[in-house]
């Protein structure tokens, strides 16, 4: 018995195809999880199945939830449908929310647009669902804001709200990628737990295979819109049969070839007691001043050579630490020195150029008005004398080379790249004054796996090449497990423990890191996927 | 299509109002500054296009030389508002949270509850009227729009990585300032400035008009609606050319704020996605 | 709430104080002996001596603004040199014109903008929101005056459904003097509609956008519940700072549209006041105006936190 089968579903918005033929069924209390990279249509896939699509999207096929075609179905009929038949749950718990509606009011919501209960019954439903989600009403009361709940707990409320009336289908789409892993964990044994009280059907979209795996009854794995290979979740670790997810696979858990260690005990970095506070606003007009401690006496060294990693979940206070170390904040006590120099606002510019930094956000490191050549080169700013004419020509061309693309693209503009490629120009544009240290600063996190995987063989070649030592920046355990010697794991503005990278991860010490490293989702060990 | 059209339609509205404000330094169908009594208040004709006024002026040269009073006031008024306003806000949002960032935004408020027209009056008060008492109020009124706006869209600029790229490659905040944040609000504040401009137009006509503006015998479409206005019974024509000529005017510069925004919202959009 | 309403509060005051430091600076230090000014150059000087001594200007300037201050905290405005009435009372007369008025106006524009914006929002792209964006594209362009000339135009001098100007007064009946400000309301209300209807529908369409939204569509609302429950609210926001700031354009744009229409308001007391260079009128006018439009402002701010949860939490 099925509850929900996609058959032929084809769609396209303008002259866009974006979903090409795609078939596959869920049956009650069965998890299916839709995979693959940006682009692959398995968001399009989840809202084509709520019919909440754009209005100048073009269906093709049908969508039978149970025996009714949703395609079929006038827009009354599919609201009388929606959270009563099949709810959902977003990527995003900080905007999914009601900013100006209590919790309780937005969970009663879905109740009472759909049943005839009484105030008072719904909210009786309301307090027992979200206790049911982990918010016991003791603690969380209805009245609470959004904005007074985490990101966790609002994924709680949204969930709540996608179940009020037990619907037969729920489809979450990427529900903890922008949560923690610990937070992770627990949301996913929520979903888990919800699906075989209520025997729902679960859509589960997510692009980390490591999830997938641990989740799914079956998986679907996507690629441009079209579905590459479905089937049972052991049996397609175990077979692969597409090489693409194969590909997927391998880059998912990809293990980079980092070059021998030369250790050369040099400190080139040196982080003592630092101290970092941050006024909050008074919660009283007259109440004395009080402060958030961000970075917490925190020591530790770098030197010549090393590739360390620095591991913590979401304001735990890395950035914090690496705007300190790049000399953007002050710090109250404590001191960071880089090469025998101390670091701070006021420093002497020329003494920062043996470090440099690459960010996150592929978009939003770069002017958008500026041409390649000119955003590489802002570096030279840092140097006294900064190479002109040939030789600027030719040290561009040269970090353009380094990290793969070619000198040809220094003429162009910044939008003319993708997300991987700007990776590429920010790594660039780091190496271009051949500093001795580099900050990852999840560097890689916004990136889809495949291309992932090639800035962190990059980084490696780099490491090899150039003599690089770099401090990289992650929420990412296994990402972090392969690129660097040793690892610092930072919980609220402290290291709880530091140590060689393969000896912390395979004997944590500290139950934090422990935690950290149960929840974080792993791949299955399977034959033809590791080999 | 929508997009162009808008850009094309208040572009073209606007390019009209300019030219006969050029013109006019030249040339104009007839000396408005003499009278002609047995002419007046000829409604529209062949001779006189727009008709004539009580002292049998020509309405047509009298617009044309309006148009160069409403431009130059309301250029002027948005440059004060710019010249001022932007570096301030620029300034603020560089020292964000800091003594200045509070000075300059208390300063705005403050500036905020004083609307142009009790401005004017204040300098009328003590100075007598004029269309440098206009021009000034107009522009105070413009400083803390540019002000907050500025601030507003370099406070997110500041955020960006590429800000923080700039200043890890050393350079100073002013220099950041200028050369990453003060490019990237130019189209910000290229629309607000078209924006303030038509304001500022429907300011002047409205100070001119209760005497706070342009005083005779300078000719500007306030001014003849404030003449026009005993005669509005038998000569309507008198009251309609002048506000017709303002209409014009600001839906030009308004048509063609939209049109810009449109134009060049989505290229900051394409960049970012 | 209660610590934020203090905290906007003492904003107020602080504000209070430093508008009317400027006014004082510049109504009663800039043009030098504000007597002497006021009864123009060939005044004789025993007359200027009297005056200087009736407006207490034979004291330093602080102690001077101490005195107007602490005068108008008591309701002491002062007396007009040229009436020779209390300017208190003179206000007082002239504020029962310009205030309701400015409400008057304020209440129809916001009817008219809030539905069309609203309209306008729902129908995107569509025949009806090209309409309502064409309109208000010309509703912005229209000069409030000049509108309001062409309305004594239409329905005074042609249709004669309404008199071309004047005021009976309140006590001639409510409804008589309503009558009598309803074209001036309407001349004013009409281009702040359309301002406001433009900002109703962009924050909407702003907040159409928002995921939230589409998590009230998930749960099985149509577009246009989701639009009232959800929308509406969040949309407020920009719209309220709008509505605030109308306030102050109606009050200030009310002392042009009185002189349109005749009416004994404060934009007749203060033209009159700059002619005579009765700078103590004029003074206490332009303290009020200002002083109306940072009470505004202030109760905008309280509005916000009734509106956004978020505003009540922080202080």
């Amino acid at each position: 018995m099925t509850l929900l089968r996609i058959e032929d579903l084809s769609l396209s918005i303008g002259p866009h195809k974006i979903l090409k033929n795609v078939s596959f069924s869920i049956a009650p209390g069965e998890i299916v999880a839709v995979t693959g990279e940006s682009g692959s249509g398995k968001s399009m896939t989840a809202l084509a199945t709520m019919q909440l699509l754009p209005e100048s999207a073009e269906t093709k096929g049908a969508i039978l939830l149970g025996d009714l075609d949703l395609l079929a179905q006038t827009e009354p009929q599919l609201c009388a449908m929606r959270g009563k038949d099949m709810g959902m749950v977003f990527q995003e718990p900080m905007t999914a929310l009601n900013p100006v509606k209590t919790i309780g009011d937005q969970v009663m919501e879905t109740i009472q647009i759909h049943t005839t209960m009484t105030r008072a019954q719904a909210e009786e439903q309301a307090r027992e669902m979200l206790t049911r989600v982990g918010l016991p009403t003791d603690r969380f009361p209805l009245s609470r804001y959004p904005h007074e709940l985490s990101g966790g707990q609002r994924q709680r409320v949204v969930i709540a709200m996608a179940i009020a009336l037990r619907p037969r289908l729920l489809i979450a789409d990427e529900p903890t990628t922008a949560l923690d892993v610990t937070t992770q964990a627990q949301i996913l044994d929520l979903l888990k737990e919800l699906v075989v009280e209520f025997g729902m059907g679960l859509m589960m979209i997510t692009h980390d295979l490591a999830v997938v795996s641990e989740m799914a009854d079956r998986i679907v794995v996507m690629r441009h819109g079209e579905i590459v290979e479905q089937g049972k979740t052991r049996a397609l670790f175990e077979e692969m049969k597409h090489p693409y997810t194969r590909a997927l696979f391998e880059a998912s858990g990809h293990q980079v070839n980092l070059p021998e260690r030369a250790e050369v005990p040099e400190p080139i970095l040196e982080v003592r007691n630092a101290v970092r506070d941050y006024v909050l606003p008074r919660t009283q007009l007259f109440a004395p001043r009080q402060y958030h401690r961000a970075v917490n006496e925190i020591s530790f060294t770098i030197h010549h050579g090393e590739r360390v990693g620095l591991v913590g979940e979401s304001g735990c206070g890395k950035s914090t630490l690496t705007r300190a170390i790049l000399g953007l904040e002050p710090l109250q006590s404590g001191s960071i020195t880089a090469f025998g120099q101390e670091v701070g606002p006021g420093q002497n510019p020329a003494l920062r150029s043996g470090l440099q930094v690459v960010f996150q956000d592929p978009y939003g490191s770069f002017n958008p008005r500026h041409k390649v050549a000119r955003i590489i080169t802002e570096p030279f700013h840092l140097m006294p004398d900064p190479p002109t004419g040939e030789a600027r020509d030719r040290a561009i061309a040269e970090a353009l080379v380094a990290v793969g693309l070619q000198p040809s693209d220094a003429g162009k503009y910044i939008h003319e790249f993708s997300g991987g490629q700007r990776q590429r120009i920010a790594i660039a544009r780091a190496l271009i004054i051949r500093p001795e240290l580099i900050i990852f600063d999840e560097a890689v996190s916004a990136l889809d796996v495949s291309i992932r995987a090639q800035i962190l063989d990059l980084i490696a070649d780099l490491s090899r090449s150039h003599n690089l030592s770099y401090l990289f920046i992650s929420h990412d355990l296994s990402v972090v497990r392969t690129v660097t010697d040793r690892v610092l794991v930072m919980k609220a503005g402290e290291i709880v423990e530091q140590g060689e990278t393969q000896e912390v991860f395979s004997n944590p010490q500290h139950s934090y890191t422990q935690t950290l490293i149960n929840a974080a989702p792993v791949l299955p060990i399977v034959g033809q996927g590791a080999a | 299509m929508i997009r162009s059209r808008n850009l094309f339609i208040g572009g073209l509205l606007c390019m009209i109002v300019l030219v006969a404000a050029f013109v006019s330094f030249f040339w104009t169908p007839y000396d408005i500054t003499t009278m002609d009594i047995p002419n007046k208040l000829k409604t529209p004709n062949a001779q006189n296009w727009f008709g004539t006024d009580h002292f049998g002026r020509d309405i047509f040269s009298m617009i044309m030389i309006g148009a160069r009073t409403s431009l130059a006031v309301a250029i002027v008024a948005v440059g004060i508002g710019m010249g001022v306003g932007v570096p301030l806000g620029l300034w603020a949002a560089a020292k964000k949270g800091g003594w200045a960032d509070e000075i300059i935004m208390r300063g705005n408020d403050l500036v905020f509850a004083f609307p142009s027209l009790v401005i004017a009056i204040l300098i009328t008060a003590i100075m007598g009227a004029g269309a440098i008492n206009a021009i000034i109020a107009i522009g105070i009124f413009n400083i803390p729009v540019f002000a907050r706006l500025t601030r507003s869209g370099a406070l997110s600029l500041w955020e960006r990585e590429f800000i923080l790229a700039a200043r890890v490659a050393g350079k100073s905040k002013i220099r950041i300032s200028f050369e990453h944040i003060l490019p990237n609000v130019a189209n910000l504040l290229i629309v607000q400035g078209t924006i303030q401009f038509s304001l500022g137009i429907l300011a002047e006509a409205g100070l001119s008009y209760v005497g706070l503006g342009a005083q005779p015998p300078t000719p500007s479409w306030g001014r003849m609606l404030a003449d026009a206005q005993t005669m509005v019974s038998f000569a309507p024509h008198l009251a309609l050319v002048p506000g017709l000529a303002i209409v014009f005017a600001v839906l030009g510069l308004n048509l063609m704020g939209d049109g810009l925004r449109d134009m060049l919202d989505p290229k900051i959009r394409v960049v970012r996605s | 709430m209660l610590r934020y309403a203090l905290k906007r509060l003492l904003s107020l005051a602080i504000s209070l104080v430093v508008a009317s430091l400027v006014i004082f600076a510049v109504i009663e230090v800039a043009p030098g002996d504000p007597a002497s000014f006021m009864l123009g150059i060939n005044a004789q000087p025993d007359t200027v001596a009297a005056l200087r001594s009736e407006l207490g200007l034979d004291v330093s300037k602080a102690e001077r603004y101490l005195n107007w201050i602490g005068g108008m905290v008591r309701g002491d405005f002062g007396t007009s040199y040229t009436y020779r009435t209390p300017v208190g009372q003179m206000i007082a007369d002239r504020m029962w014109v310009s205030l309701p008025l400015a409400l008057y106006a304020l209440a129809l524009s916001t009817i008219i903008a809030f539905p069309a914006g609203i309209y306008a929002a729902a129908r995107r792209g569509k025949p009806g929101d090209m309409a309502v964006m064409g309109a208000t594209q010309l509703g912005v362009a229209v000069p409030n005056f000049w509108f309001a000339m062409m309305l004594v135009l239409v329905f005074a001098i042609n249709l004669r459904w309404f008199s071309a100007g004047g005021f009976p007064g309140w006590d001639e009946g409510f409804w008589l003097a309503l009558k009598s400000l309803t074209l001036p309301a309407i001349a004013l209300a009409l281009p702040q509609s359309a301002i406001l209807a433009r900002v109703m529908r962009s924050s909407l369409l702003d907040i159409l956008g928002e995921d939230f939204m589409r998590s009230a569509r998930a749960k099985g609302l149509s577009r246009r519940q989701a639009l009232w429950r959800h929308g509406l609210r969040n949309a407020l926001i920009p719209v309220l700072t709008i509505i605030g700031m109308q306030f102050a354009f109606l009050l200030a744009g009310g002392i042009i549209i009185e002189q349109v229409f005749f009416l004994p308001g404060l934009g007749r007391l203060i033209f009159q006041a700059i002619s005579a260079r009765d700078l103590i009128v004029v003074e206490s006018v332009v303290m009020l105006l200002v002083f109306a439009v940072i009470l505004v402002n202030f109760i905008v701010d309280l509005a916000y936190a009734a509106v956004d949860p978020r505003l009540r939490a922080r202080t």
